[in-house]
């Protein structure tokens, strides 16, 4: 593969490209559903083909092509660099490439699993599983019980004009059920671990781990109660949100608000842009003092995690937010240096052989604090605890928020009281985030992914890491009403 | 281009030549798609991102005594399909039979429609940064970005029931903003042809209300009359659509729909047509099933759902030619038509009082499918109009509104007849009486 790589690499050099990098990647995926007992869905692919990479000028060109051989791959770099060339109808000022802290590396990294989820796990198993858990949600009464899996093995081989070659295999899974309730006018679903489930950069053993059949029962449960629990009620309250809804919070308001392409003005036509001004960094108070986060791919079993980005730099760990002050961005090699960087913060992935790598998120996530969740409840004399997320929205600078939650708890005088149905609040994020006054400790910080992060354009789906805990928010607007 | 040029009868070949590989041991259908996507993007008014891909893939679903799986590959030589069918054999026996398999697709002819434009198949980067440049130039002294979209896809399904169906299709897109230092605004345009596109027409249509927009004004939120531009009634029929007029929701009883009921103002007409020249797309479904018009709404009354095969057969009814391959999900129409009324979306603001013009939403995500209740924002351009004419811009406000009740009896005051493409969506401007705005730029 290094040498195909190194043939498409070479003919974009030929035909006039200042730098060229190509990937081969080969994937395997496969992910079950089922529905009431059935399976629904069963889907396997494997894709394998290699894209190049080639700047000339302000552009990059980019082409991808599914046949492995060598005319393939040096027609591929020729196509690369011709599109790159007819970007300078329409040109800007030159793209640089900021310095890649591992320098031209030759090396090999390979993620860790026990049970490999798709050679070591029978078809039989897992669909068992599928069907076991919602035969069990259904016969606690509620009418549609969903589970699903989806597993991703990926392999690739990166090699740079400037004499990368790097090969990295990486194995991410993950799982989750939901119940979902309907009444007469309305529908209450219930989903374990989260809205999605839960992966990881992880073999099977995480599904295990998270022991769908043991909560099938409680989910089920809290669907049926939510028809009967009172609204929301609206108001502005202390608000405290659980791992789940806070990783997601993280994501949206912090995760793409931190992208070095989007401050830099280049998702602004479709994702948009972001209400951070590259002047304020390291000076503007992002959120509370207790507030720190960290975009770190190194963390073992994250979904964000990898060996290196699909540019070649190492893996790493930067400071996004100290003390509420922000003081880092995501970047890659050319939005680093657009951005007067001196290196990448290795951030730069995409999902497949035949898209362009951009910034993405790696495990972006909030530092635990000292409580644990039931300190943070018997400290709050009047507020509202939010669970698992149910929808999300937020406006094109990351600035205005709401999310729904699926399920909610009335707290009075320290402690959980009623549960509320169609639980919502809304924000903005610097406001939002200057009001968290109490975080959840060690004990509580859970490694959440996020398998579904779209963004760019052809779209790509980025995994993402978001390790949380649960915390506490003053005077947040709830119970927002349609 | 690389790519070699595909046709409709080597991807039958290619799908032939796999189900020979099945051969007797199971029932099969096999889908092969080949073609050149391409996407020449811009930011702060430069290109900055081309890219193009050779797209080929095969789709595989095979059936084993009501066992089955499905899979795909990008790699078509005859190794890499034999493993493909070997693997999906395999994991099809290792599942539990589908009590509500409903069979493959029975053979039965396709419209002859194509939608489709050689020149646009095959157009080269030069020809996408023409129309970029285009876009640009009408916005002198803004900053711009978008992209300009092509492609050319041939697709061919077969399966062992005999049916055998192929075609192809073309589409071309200019999609940008225009960006002053305080506001944005979008315009684009899709058609079959690349050579319909008017990126001059476009880019200045973005700038004019970029412009205009750039001193905007709190407004308070509230309940305002509205008009909405194309881009945001496409926006509102993707949820009734996924979650409402898929037949796997109302089966389930998540979706909002009540067949034969008044439902809608009566000036409400729905339909699905993908045989309609006006729009892009196939003429038949990922299960081979031939499309044909469905009437989901009809003067306010809605009449119908869209149905896959598993869909069909649980409602003791026929397909309608609308499965995604995703059992899980259901079906979906692809292309809806939403029936015109009279004149310009600048004739129904001429008959608002006090309300709103919105150019686009954004982050629109929905609470509840059986309510339609949806949050999100407005995007590129919202005016204050007074007495029929627009007034000052306004910054994006948040709203929280049930669509289907934005659209329900008494609430459509106008629908316009200048319907455009959208996606794959033809829809007008709409007037409506009522629109929950729930929050403004401080929260």
């Amino acid at each position: 593969m290094f040498d195909l790589a190194g043939a498409a690499v070479e003919s974009a050099l030929a035909a006039g490209a200042t730098y060229a990098d190509v990937r081969v990647m080969v994937m395997r995926t496969e992910g079950m559903s089922a529905r009431n007992g059935v399976i629904e869905g069963l889907r396997q692919s494997e894709s394998a083909g290699l894209g190049v990479r080639a700047l000339i000028g302000s552009s990059w060109g980019f082409f991808a092509t599914p046949v492995l051989d060598r005319a393939s791959a040096t027609a591929a770099g020729e196509e690369a660099a011709a599109i790159a060339k007819a970007s300078t109808m329409v040109s800007g000022p030159a793209t640089r490439m900021a310095a890649d802290p591992g320098g031209a590396t030759e090396a090999h990294w390979q993620s860790t699993w026990i049970e490999h989820p798709i050679d070591d796990v029978g078809l039989s198993e897992k669909g068992d599983l599928l069907v076991e858990v919602t035969k069990r949600i259904n016969d606690a009464g509620v009418a549609l019980a969903d589970a699903s899996y989806a597993i991703w093995d990926t392999e690739k081989w990166l090699v740079s004009s400037e004499g990368h070659r790097i090969s990295q295999r990486i194995v991410e899974c993950g799982a989750g059920m939901s119940a979902t309730a309907i009444g007469d006018g309305e529908t209450q679903r219930r989903s374990y671990p989260g809205i999605r489930g839960q992966y990881g950069t992880s073999g099977w053993e995480i599904i295990r781990k998270i022991d769908l059949l043991g909560n099938a029962d409680r989910i089920a449960s809290e669907a049926s109660a939510l028809l009967q629990a009172p609204q929301c009620p609206s108001g502005t309250t202390d608000l405290i949100l659980g791992s789940e809804q806070l990783a997601l919070q993280i994501h949206e308001s912090v995760g793409h608000a931190i992208e070095l392409d989007r401050i830099l003005g280049w998702e602004a036509a479709y994702a948009g842009t972001s209400w951070l001004e590259l002047e304020k960094l390291g000076t503007l108070q992002f959120g509370s003092e207790l507030m720190n986060i960290t975009a770190d791919a190194t963390l073992p079993g994250a979904l964000g995690s990898f060996g290196y980005d699909d540019e070649g730099t190492p893996a790493q760990r930067v400071d996004i937010v100290t003390g509420g002050k922000w003081v880092g961005v995501l970047s890659g090699r050319d939005s680093a240096a657009h951005a007067g960087l001196e290196t990448s913060g290795g951030m730069v992935r995409a999902d497949g052989y035949n898209r362009l790598p951009m910034v993405r998120m790696t495990n972006v996530g909030l530092h635990p604090g000292n409580s644990s969740l039931e300190e943070i409840i018997a400290a709050t004399d009047d507020g509202i605890f939010m669970d698992t997320n149910r929808s999300w929205s937020i406006d094109d600078k990351r600035l205005n928020f709401q999310f729904g939650c699926e399920i909610a708890w009335e707290i009075k005088n320290g402690e959980r009281t009623r549960m509320l149905r169609n639980p919502t609040y809304t924000g903005i994020s610097p406001t939002f985030w200057g009001g968290m006054d109490m975080i959840g400790n060690e004990s509580e910080w859970t490694f959440w992914g996020t398998p579904n992060c779209g963004k760019g354009q052809p779209t790509q789906i980025g995994h993402t890491g978001h390790p949380s805990v649960p915390a506490r928010f003053r005077n947040v607007r709830v119970g927002v009403q349609g | 281009m690389s790519a070699a040029r595909p046709s409709a009868a080597s991807g039958l070949d290619r799908c032939d030549a796999v189900l020979e590989m099945v051969g007797g041991r199971a029932d099969a259908i096999v889908a092969a798609g080949r073609g050149v996507t391409a996407l020449t993007r811009f930011a702060n008014s430069a290109i900055h991102q081309n890219v193009a891909e050779d797209n080929t893939y095969v789709y595989l679903k095979v059936i084993v005594d009501g066992q089955y799986a499905a899979a795909t590959t990008t790699q078509t030589d005859a190794v890499a399909l034999g493993r493909l069918v070997e693997r999906t054999i395999a994991a099809a026996r290792l599942r539990p039979a589908d009590p509500d398999w409903p069979g493959l697709a029975p053979s039965a002819p396709t419209a002859p429609v194509e939608h489709w434009d050689d020149e646009t198949a095959a157009a080269s980067p030069d020809s996408r940064a023409a129309v970029v440049k285009w876009f640009v130039d009408a916005g002198a002294g803004l900053e711009s970005a978008g992209y300009c979209a092509t492609n050319g896809m041939w697709v061919a399904t077969a399966n062992s029931a005999g049916q055998r169906v192929a075609s192809r299709h073309t589409s071309a897109t200019i999609d940008g903003i225009h960006r002053t230092g305080s506001s944005d605004a979008a315009a684009s345009s899709t058609s079959v042809r690349l050579s319909e596109l008017d990126g001059a027409a476009a880019g200045a249509a973005a700038a004019t209300r970029a412009r205009a927009s750039a001193e905007a004004i709190d407004l308070d939120p509230g309940v305002y009359e509205v008009v909405l531009s194309p881009s945001c009634l496409a926006n509102m029929l993707q949820f009734l659509a996924s979650a409402g007029f898929n037949a796997k929701a109302h089966l389930d009883g998540t979706s909002f729909v009540h067949l034969g009921e008044q439902q809608f103002d009566t000036s409400v007409s729905l339909w699905d047509d993908a045989i309609d020249p006006r729009t892009i797309g196939l003429p038949f479904d990922h299960e081979a099933t031939p499309k044909r018009r469905v009437d989901l709404v009809r003067n306010g009354v809605t009449e119908r759902v869209v149905h896959d095969r598993r869909t069909a057969a649980k409602a003791g009814v026929a397909s309608t030619g609308h499965g995604l391959g995703q059992e899980s999900f259901g079906a979906y129409p692809t292309n809806l038509f939403f029936g015109e009324g009279t004149g310009t979306q600048d004739d129904l603001i001429a008959t608002m009082d006090r309300g709103l013009v919105v150019h686009d939403f954004w982050y629109t995500r929905i609470l509840d499918p059986k309510t339609q209740v949806v949050t999100g924002l407005t995007r590129n351009g919202v005016f204050l109009v007074e007495g029929g004419k627009v007034g000052p811009a306004v910054r994006n406000l948040r709203f929280t509104q049930s669509f289907v009740s934005a659209l329900g009896p008494g609430k459509v005051k106008a629908i316009s007849a200048d319907a455009r493409l959208v996606g794959t969506m033809h829809v007008p401007s709409v007037h409506l009486a009522a629109w929950n705005f729930t929050g403004g730029a401080k929260g």
